[in-house]
């Protein structure tokens, strides 16, 4: 450890004044040599990313600064130097990649003017010279036909390409450092899988320093040489990444990998093979985008083609897949949030798609849901108590026995009683996921359909919202479908995974069969891409 | 298929949506005026104050009003659709001419004004958001509110009453001066003297709503993350500024445009009558008293043209404004 190219000490970033805490970052000591990855690790909330913005002076002021401590880069405190030397530093000597590639990137330039500009500024060479040199730094960061990439807009280009793209942008300047900032988080894990490689590979040939920020420990275990665990803005414990990953030492470490799920499935109870709670047969929904005056020219997306999928009475079968997979469709068509082209679904050996109207409404109160989106799923003008109970007034309970059910729920859903009188803006992201639940359970469902229930939750968060789905499940003897796109989470709760891409179903097995033998090729790629897969999550308990 | 290509086809084919629009439009309008109390033949029969009902009868049954509406309504149609849009008996000429010598001098006020006011409300609201919270943006932000919550013709009215009546500097009324004989360069300034006041009184509005919309727009923008993405590579601000967040901030402003064209129709009845301005708005407001329903009509479905044409324009602007926006 001689000469750190960026040096931070004693660190310190005020909140406003109003804030729950005084500080975002206290006393951060990190510290990053040439050629070396540094992952700074944390939930929401940690102070992780601020403390990248601090070291390019972008944070949000004017309240949120750095009150104290010292940035050293490159022999200068950059917390010291004048406006125009920081904006000389930004862009060529220290570059950032951002969270979310299509936000990040101006959607009214091209991917060529984007990453001339940068050049341009900071350079004095002819506009053919750069020119020449954006499509060499594209073609590095593989992308194909880099000539015509340079004319392309953000839009024009899929997530994971813009993500190369800004990855290229912060490399041609041969920068001494990077910040990354959650790179990969927006993207789909094959992707991310791509993009970290790439990443790694471009560090080590070009000797970068690569501050990287991440909630996530299956990436730190695929790419860091040190890391720093971060919580409510306080420097938990840091190390070689060996070290923490294998022998943490802080408790907080402890909890935090203790909670990042295990790739390999757990035991699961036995079923009966006979039982069956739901079952789709040849499912199938298109949807018709664009297109003008009667529909012409429009194009057609097959979204759930030809689905077939068996639920077994108390048990939770896992779909599996990327964005665009189609899975979240399945799930609507299922809950018949949606109407399905063609197809059957059969619930107690009744297609339940040739149900009037009446029926219908016995159907949904039978089947009922669980969204991803613990901010937007809860009607943010209604009380707990009256989100939870709706639900029973409408199939016909009395008010007085609604009442005492929901406070029955918010009890099983570990919540307050007193939950019921307060609106959804008062509860954390984890808090309202409980709430969503409980409100699905108030029909007395027998199935119950979870769309990325835990998607947005932090980790430890996420292991606690987990865990009681499938003791809910047990408890009531439901039936659960699970969709994901983190092969982690399935390996724990699904008793059978049905993997899907572009539409179909291309395997469904039980899930340690699943893992131990995947036929598929893509359901190879799949497992193939999970972040952090060599690496056994050790056992703390 | 190359880009220009796709773009002309792109404006063939909304240039084509327009015509049912319109065509639904003059239906519309039609039936709208039969709920109207009284048609032309009590009009006329009115002034004259000697019809007979026998005569009446006879007039309408010469002007085919005594016919079924749907009958009425299909000739009417097919009238339309050969550019024959009746005969203005208050005027004494045929529609179409009429509204033809009075056109001109309502886009030149309405273009003028429209041009005035995206310009500086463009330019007020950058300054504003620039400069957000300090006397810059107070003053802009309460000279905005205070001309959007004026009523346009008091403002036409205390125009007159000033430049006109006591510093006698600019025409009470009327396009040019009648009678003065100018031509050329001369007639040009004539007319442009005659503009000032109209025009600032109708831009005022629109140029208040475009400031705030653009102050509104430019703050939004600026908190994007491809603007935090522009500071990490190194950008100073006003490159920021112009380079990134102006035209992002235009797009909606634009929008907006398109859509105020509408109202400033409504708006140049008023600032026409204030102003004499021979314009449609003044001929629309005459026809409505003398219940002149051709006439009326015709700029009904002249207002309706204008309006799908200004938002053909608009969509073409946007897809040279706006990569995202596709041309099919």
């Amino acid at each position: 450890m001689s000469n750190p190219i960026l040096d931070i000490r004693d660190l310190h970033i005020a909140l406003p004044p109003h804030a729950d805490r005084p500080f975002a970052v206290q006393g951060l000591d990190l510290s990053i040599e040439r050629d070396e990855i540094v992952c700074v690790v944390g939930e929401s909330g940690s102070g992780k990313s601020l403390t990248g913005r601090a070291v390019m002076r972008l944070l949000p002021g004017p309240h949120v600064r750095a009150t104290k401590g010292v940035i050293q880069f490159g022999g200068e405190d950059l917390l010291q130097v004048s406006e125009a030397r920081m904006r000389s530093i930004r862009g060529a000597r220290i570059a950032m990649i951002f969270q979310e590639p299509m936000t990040a990137l101006n959607p009214l330039m091209t991917i060529g003017e984007q990453i001339d500009e940068l050049v341009r500024i900071h350079r004095r060479e002819p506009a053919s010279k750069r020119r020449e040199r954006a499509r060499d730094i594209l073609d590095d960061v593989g992308l194909p036909d880099p000539a015509k990439m340079l004319d392309a807009y953000p839009h024009e280009m899929s997530g994971g390409q813009r993500q190369r793209a800004m990855i290229a942008m912060a490399l041609i300047l041969e920068p001494e450092l990077i910040i990354a900032d959650e790179p990969t988080t927006a993207l789909d894990v094959t992707t991310q899988a791509q993009i970290l490689r790439l990443l790694k590979e471009l560090q080590a040939k070009h000797h970068t320093g690569v501050l990287y920020i991440t909630h996530d420990f299956g990436v730190v275990a695929d790419i860091a040489d040190r890391v720093v665990v971060m919580h409510n803005g306080l420097q938990v414990e840091s190390g070689v990444a060996d070290e923490v990953l294998n022998r943490p030492q802080e408790a907080y470490t402890r909890k935090l990998i203790a909670a990042v799920p295990s790739l390999t499935p757990g035991q699961r109870q036995a079923y009966d093979e006979n039982d069956t709670a739901l079952e789709t047969q040849d499912l199938r929904k298109t949807f018709h985008t664009g297109g003008g005056l009667f529909g012409i020219g429009g194009r057609q997306v097959d979204a759930v083609r030809d689905v077939s999928i068996r639920l077994y009475r108390g048990t939770t079968l896992g779909v599996v897949g990327e964005s665009g997979s189609g899975k979240s469709t399945l799930a609507r068509l299922i809950v018949r949030l949606l109407e399905a082209d063609s197809g059957s679904i059969m619930l107690d050996g009744q297609d339940q798609r040739a149900l009037g109207r009446a029926e219908l409404r016995k159907f949904r109160k039978r089947v009922q849901m669980v969204f991803q989106d613990p901010f937007g799923s809860l009607n943010p003008r209604y009380r707990v108590g009256r989100l939870i109970s709706e639900g029973m007034i409408i199939h016909g309970t009395s008010t007085s026995e609604a009442r005492r059910r929901t406070a029955e729920l918010l009890e099983l859903v570990g919540l307050e009683t007193s939950a019921a009188g307060r609106f959804p803006h008062e509860f954390s992201g984890g808090q309202r996921q409980r709430i969503g639940l409980a409100r699905a359970l108030a029909l007395d469902p027998e199935i119950l359909v979870a769309d990325e229930p835990v998607s947005a939750l932090d980790v430890s968060v996420q292991a606690q919202v987990l865990k009681l789905l499938d003791d809910v499940r047990d408890r009531f003897g439901l039936s659960m479908l699970f969709i994901t796109h983190d092969l982690r989470v399935a390996a724990q709760i699904c008793d059978h995974i049905a993997v899907m891409s572009k539409g179909e179903v291309v395997e469904y097995e039980p899930t340690s069969r699943l893992f131990a033998d995947p036929r598929h090729s893509y359901t190879r790629e799949l497992l193939g891409s999970v972040p952090g897969r060599d690496w056994v999550v050790p056992d703390l308990t | 298929m190359t880009k220009s290509h796709k773009r002309l086809l792109f404006i063939a084919k909304r240039a084509l949506y327009g015509i049912p629009v319109i065509l639904g439009i003059v239906i519309v309008n039609f039936l709208l005026l039969q709920l109207m109390e009284g048609d032309a033949v009590d009009a006329l029969a009115g002034e004259a104050a000697s019809a007979t009902p026998e005569y009446m009868a006879q007039l309408r049954e010469r002007f085919g009003l005594d016919q079924p509406i749907y009958v009425q309504l299909f000739a009417y149609v097919r009238n339309v659709v050969m550019l024959d849009l009746g005969y203005s008996f208050r005027h004494d000429m045929p529609v179409l001419d009429l509204i033809m010598t009075r056109l001109g001098p309502t886009m030149l006020l309405m273009t003028t004004t429209l041009f005035i006011a995206i310009v500086m409300g463009i330019v007020l609201g950058l300054l504003a958001a620039t400069g957000l919270n300090t006397w810059r943006d107070t003053i802009i932000s309460i000279l905005a509110l205070v001309s959007y919550a004026t009523p346009l013709f008091w403002v036409g009215l205390m125009l007159v009453l000033l430049f006109s009546v006591r510093l006698g500097w600019l025409p009470t009324s009327g396009m040019e001066t009648i009678g003065a004989g100018y031509t050329g360069l001369e007639r040009a300034l004539d007319i442009a003297r005659h503009m000032v006041m109209p025009v600032i009184a109708l831009s005022l509005f629109y140029m208040a709503a475009f400031t705030r919309l653009m102050r509104a727009s430019m703050l939004e923008q600026a908190n994007m993350d491809y603007v935090t993405t522009a500071r990490a590579k190194g950008l100073t601000e006003r490159r920021i500024v112009w380079g990134h967040v102006l035209r992002n901030a235009v797009l909606p402003v634009v929008t907006m445009g398109g859509v105020q064209i509408a109202n400033m129709l409504g708006g140049s009845v008023i600032i026409e009558s204030v102003f004499g301005w021979p314009g449609l708005g003044l001929l629309a407001f005459e026809a409505l008293f003398a219940r002149d329903l051709n006439l009326l009509l015709g700029i009904f479905l002249l207002a309706a043209c204008m309006v799908v044409v200004a938002n053909l324009v608009i969509d073409i602007i946007y897809t040279f404004l706006d990569p995202r926006i596709e041309l099919k």
